[in-house]
């Protein structure tokens, strides 16, 4: 079975940037675009990947990353986080609340790619 | 007797071991074993090209003719070297710190990438380095010719000249173009200048010796014979001390082949403070015995003997055999190394900003893999060299190798020249402007091409006789030897002044009453800074990747084998058994190096930082990665259009930039949100610019991806728009035109401008009432109401929008009302913050700098825009300046 990747997003070109991306390596890819229910969606179809923007509508993905990383039923997703806003603090702040990985936009997509196959490949 | 053949051998001999010396240096290098060849005496020595074969060979020439005069060629770039070696060492900065790869490119860089300014600075170099080229081509044919017996058939002038020249231009393919990175050292090459310089030196000191204590019998009867000479009795003019000293010292920092040698294979910024007093050494050890050669060389040889020969006829007529020989690889040394250095800076030039651009341009409909490239590259440079050692041939051949040459040195400095004032305004003065290079240079170009060089080529070749001496047209001012009635000037001097002084006026003038653009502006503060951003682009303070990360990433630009040799190599030199090294800075700087060759130096610095700081990524970064990518679009043929787009849109990011630096006290968080806001949109070009890139759609794909990268392109531009004119606002730059105007029209205006076509909205005004004139700039107040008219647009939310104009002529403002349901008085003043936006981005499809424009204006106009907290609906006041307003009240006006 495909592996899922989830991606919450808002920006509707990234979405489908990543989308056609992953899905033609063969991922099958969900997307989510609001802050406020993202946590919800993910306990309710846990994801092998979540891919998180730290900027959403909502809500901020810091805090939804809190709360899964608080919920013993999503704990051990791997998430890997996104943003757009070039600061160190940021990058600190994500690895300390627990993301997998931390990637700044914009990226290369071979480095998306290479990145989601390292971490939910298995 | 030493015959012509005997010398050829030797000069061969020479010659393999100096290419012995240059294989062997290019080794080490390559091994990483290249402690010595970085020492500061190798980078001494290396500068020593400043002395051709007009020095070593012309110098007693020039003494035995015009006396001491000789000096001031020594003297510029000593007091150079001594006393401006803050001016040497800015220059090294700039150079290290923008990758400069040759003069043409500092000039071009310093003034905001011009194409032209590359384009003006590297034919000027053609032309005024390619005589120089000769004279050393001719120096060497007329030095064999010394030997030649008159039995010697073979020493004919032309084919010794050809067959060096050949030679001279493999020599420096071999070793010149060995890296595509033009600004990587060439390590071969400055290690056989560096022994050519020793050669040369000792030779010039050997005939010195000789001289004084075998011919001349010790220092002291030396300085009799001196004293009785014709030289002693030189009347020397003030005037052409002056200016010739000043002259050589231009040089030593304008000549394409010294600023190769000082700048572009300066390996340590420290080596200058050696050099700033061991070459100034060396020059007067050069000079040292010039005088006691020349006085020699009159008394003893018979009259007419070409004193330019001096330092091989005397040996020679003495008998000494191996000193003559010795003298004689001293003067090819110095031909040789000065048309090496000078054949790859200026191939350099003639291939980055003439050749590459041309064939890229011609080549803008096929697809060019990154390889194809670089291949070209490396071919189009040594093509380069072939041409420029062609074209000094040539004019060896065509000038007949004659009288005409023997003054080319000093022509060519004035020519070169040239570009001092646009060198020295580029580093010092943030006002000078790309067109004022450009008319600087091109009118110092002219005239010394008018009064210097055509007059040089020889009496009635160029310029005929009657022009000589009437002007051209009968206008006795523009005759090319005194320029505006200056007569009676040494034409040096005369050509130098005028051409200078011209150009220097052109320069400032026009840089005066230009503007400089936005990368102008960049650059320039970036040149005239180069000291306050200390360690410039590429330091790695720390290395936040483990080496496994990067090693994924090398494999994936370099390919496995090599990304993995790279990374076994750097363990095994720290010292570690595994694969993979420790992250140093060290080591992150020299991967980055490696991964700039493969995919260009800007987005190597930008991938790096990604992997190794996360977060560290400048903005300028990003500008440089969208360049790239906008590069890349264009040379793949594909997608004309979109990369255009791109082009612009990199073109406008680094206009913003430009004034984001300027607006460097702002807040941290507004440079982060401006990261944010530019990094949403390039997120979505850059994904799809590579999906298009690797290809294989299918078409309504294609139109797709490539419609996304357009609308991105749109957005990023909107945004760079805004920010340009916040800056500018905010800088209190932009002149206002302050008019009278009726208010109603500025109105009208406006609303034709934001709604074209009204849409829902309904609209209320008075237009009868607004007949009132102000006095106010019409563009901009017009501005501040289109943004307040499209906000009504975009945010009232009421079932049947509408909007209200209303003119209060106490206290003379205008007030734009809608029905929606207003904003929350706590927000009021925020909304007028950069960035702020009240709902999602989508919707309002801006990047919330609107009312902080209008803001701006408003205060540039005297007046002020604010939120009327508790009206019905959402009311801003537009509030009009005093004076203005009370104008409209006093003269209410029909419309």
């Amino acid at each position: 079975m495909a592996r899922r990747v989830l991606l919450i997003e808002d920006e509707p070109n990234i979405i489908e940037a990543v989308s056609f991306i992953l899905s033609r390596d063969g991922w099958t890819v969900h997307t989510h675009s609001d802050g406020a229910s993202a946590a919800e969606r993910v306990r309710a179809h846990p994801p092998d990947l979540v891919i998180l923007d730290a900027m959403l509508p909502g809500r901020s993905g810091y805090d939804i990353l809190q709360e899964l990383r608080d919920a013993e039923e999503t704990r051990g997703i791997p998430v890997m986080m996104l943003t757009a806003r070039g600061q160190a603090r940021d990058r600190e702040l994500a690895l300390s609340l627990g993301a997998t990985h931390f990637m700044t936009k914009p990226f290369s997509n071979a480095e998306v790619l290479d990145r989601v196959r390292a971490l939910a490949g298995g | 007797m030493l015959g012509f053949n005997g010398l050829v051998g030797i000069a061969l001999l020479y010659v393999a071991f100096l290419f012995g010396v240059a294989f062997a240096a290019e080794r080490r290098a390559a091994q990483g074993r290249d402690g010595w060849l970085r020492s500061p005496w190798i980078y001494t020595l290396s500068l020593s090209i400043y002395c051709t074969a007009w020095t070593f060979y012309g110098a007693v020439g020039y003494a035995a003719r015009s006396g001491l005069e000789y000096l001031t060629i020594y003297l510029g770039p000593s007091l150079v070297m001594l006393g401006w070696w803050w001016l040497l060492r800015k220059l090294v900065r700039v150079g290290r710190a923008q990758r400069i790869t040759s003069i043409a490119d500092l000039i071009s860089s310093r003034f905001g990438k011009s194409t032209l300014l590359g384009v003006i600075v590297t034919l000027l170099a053609v032309v005024g380095v390619t005589p120089y080229i000769a004279l050393q081509l001719q120096s060497i044919a007329q030095s064999l010719d010394v030997f030649a017996g008159p039995g010697d058939t073979a020493a004919d002038g032309g084919s010794v000249a050809l067959w060096s020249a050949i030679g001279l231009a493999l020599f420096t393919i071999l070793f010149g173009t060995r890296n595509l990175d033009a600004n990587e050292r060439h390590h071969g090459i400055v290690m056989a200048i560096a022994v050519e310089a020793v050669v040369k030196i000792g030779a010039l000191l050997a005939v010195g010796i000789f001289v004084v204590w075998d011919l001349g019998g010790g220092p002291s009867a030396m300085l009799e014979r001196i004293d009785a000479s014709p030289i002693a009795a030189w009347e020397q003019s003030g005037g052409r001390w002056i200016g010739f000293t000043l002259l050589s010292a231009a040089a030593l920092l304008c000549l394409p082949r010294m600023f190769q040698v000082l700048v572009v294979e300066n390996a340590d910024e420290s080596h200058l403070g050696t050099a700033s007093w061991a070459f100034p050494l060396y020059l007067l050890l050069m000079s040292l015995f010039v005088v006691p050669i020349a006085v020699m060389g009159l008394e003893r040889l018979p009259d007419g003997s070409n004193p330019d020969m001096f330092v091989l006829t005397l040996p020679l007529a003495e008998g000494r055999d191996g000193l003559a020989a010795w003298a004689f690889l001293g003067g090819f040394s110095s031909a040789a190394s000065m048309v090496m250095v000078a054949t790859i800076a200026l191939a350099t030039m003639v291939s980055n900003h003439i050749v590459v651009p041309l064939w890229l341009h011609a080549r803008a409909q096929g697809a060019v893999m990154s390889g194809d490239v670089r291949g070209m590259v490396l071919i189009s440079r040594r093509l380069s060299i072939l041409g420029v050692l062609g074209l000094g041939y040539l004019y060896f051949r065509l000038s007949g190798g004659g009288a005409a040459l023997a003054s080319i040195g000093l022509v060519a400095f004035v020519g070169v020249v040239q570009v001092l004032p646009a060198m020295l305004g580029g580093l010092f003065w943030r006002g000078a402007t790309r067109n004022g290079a450009a008319a600087g240079l091109v009118i110092g170009f002219a005239v010394w091409l008018w009064s210097m060089f055509l007059p040089s080529v020889g009496d009635g070749t160029a310029i005929p006789a009657a022009v000589m001496t009437q002007g051209p047209f009968g206008l006795a001012w523009l005759r090319p030897q005194a320029l505006f009635g200056a007569e009676g000037l040494d034409p040096v001097l005369h050509a130098a002044l005028w051409s200078l002084v011209l150009n220097s006026m052109a320069f400032v003038a026009v840089s005066l009453a230009s503007f400089p653009g936005p990368v102008e502006r960049l650059q320039g503060a970036q040149f005239v800074g180069v000291f306050d951003h200390s360690g410039g682009p590429g330091g790695w303070a720390r290395g936040a990747a483990d080496a496994e990360t990067l090693l994924v990433m090398a494999q994936r630009i370099l390919g496995s084998a090599e990304a993995q040799a790279i990374f076994a190599g750097a363990a095994a030199a720290q010292g570690r058994d595994g694969a993979l090294p420790d992250v140093t800075p060290e080591f992150i700087r020299a991967l980055e190096r490696e991964l700039a060759g493969s995919v260009g130096a800007a987005t190597a610095h930008a991938m790096i930082g990604q992997m190794t700081e996360g977060a560290s990524v400048t903005v300028e970064e990003l500008i440089a990665v969208a360049d790239e990518t906008a590069q890349i679009m264009e040379y793949s043929g594909r997608l004309e259009q979109k990369s255009a787009e791109l082009e612009r849109t990199a073109m406008a990011l680094r206009e913003a930039n430009a004034n984001l630096t300027a607006l460097s006290v702002q807040k941290d968080g507004f440079l982060s949100q401006v990261s944010h806001e530019l990094r949403t949109p390039m997120t979505s070009i850059r994904a799809f610019a590579e999906i298009l890139r690797e290809g294989g759609l299918a078409p309504d794909e294609q139109a797709r991806f490539a419609a996304i990268i357009g609308d991105e392109a749109g957005r990023l531009t909107r945004l760079l728009d805004d920010l340009l004119d916040l800056a500018v606002l905010e800088a209190g730059q932009g002149r206002l035109d302050l008019r009278r105007v009726v208010l109603a029209e500025v109105l009208d205006r406006a609303l034709a401008a934001a709604l074209p076509d009204p849409g829902g909205l309904r609209l209320l005004r008075d237009r009868a009432a607004e007949a009132v004139e102000i006095e106010t700039d019409p563009d901009r107040l017009a501005q501040v109401f289109i943004n307040l008219i499209a906000n009504a647009r975009k945010y009232c939310d009421a079932a049947e929008p509408e909007l209200r104009i209303v003119w209060r002529p106490e206290p003379g403002a205008v007030d734009f009302i809608d029905n929606g349901s207003g904003i929350p008085a706590e927000q009021g003043r925020v909304i007028f913050e950069k960035f702020s936006r009240l709902s999602d981005p989508g919707r309002a499809g801006g990047a919330g700098l609107g009312l902080a424009i209008c803001r701006e204006i408003m205060t540039r106009l005297g007046g002020a825009v604010r939120h009327l907290p508790g009206s019905e609906g959402t009311t801003f006041r537009v509030e009009l300046p005093r004076n203005a307003a009370a104008l409209a009240i006093d003269q209410p006006v029909a419309v």
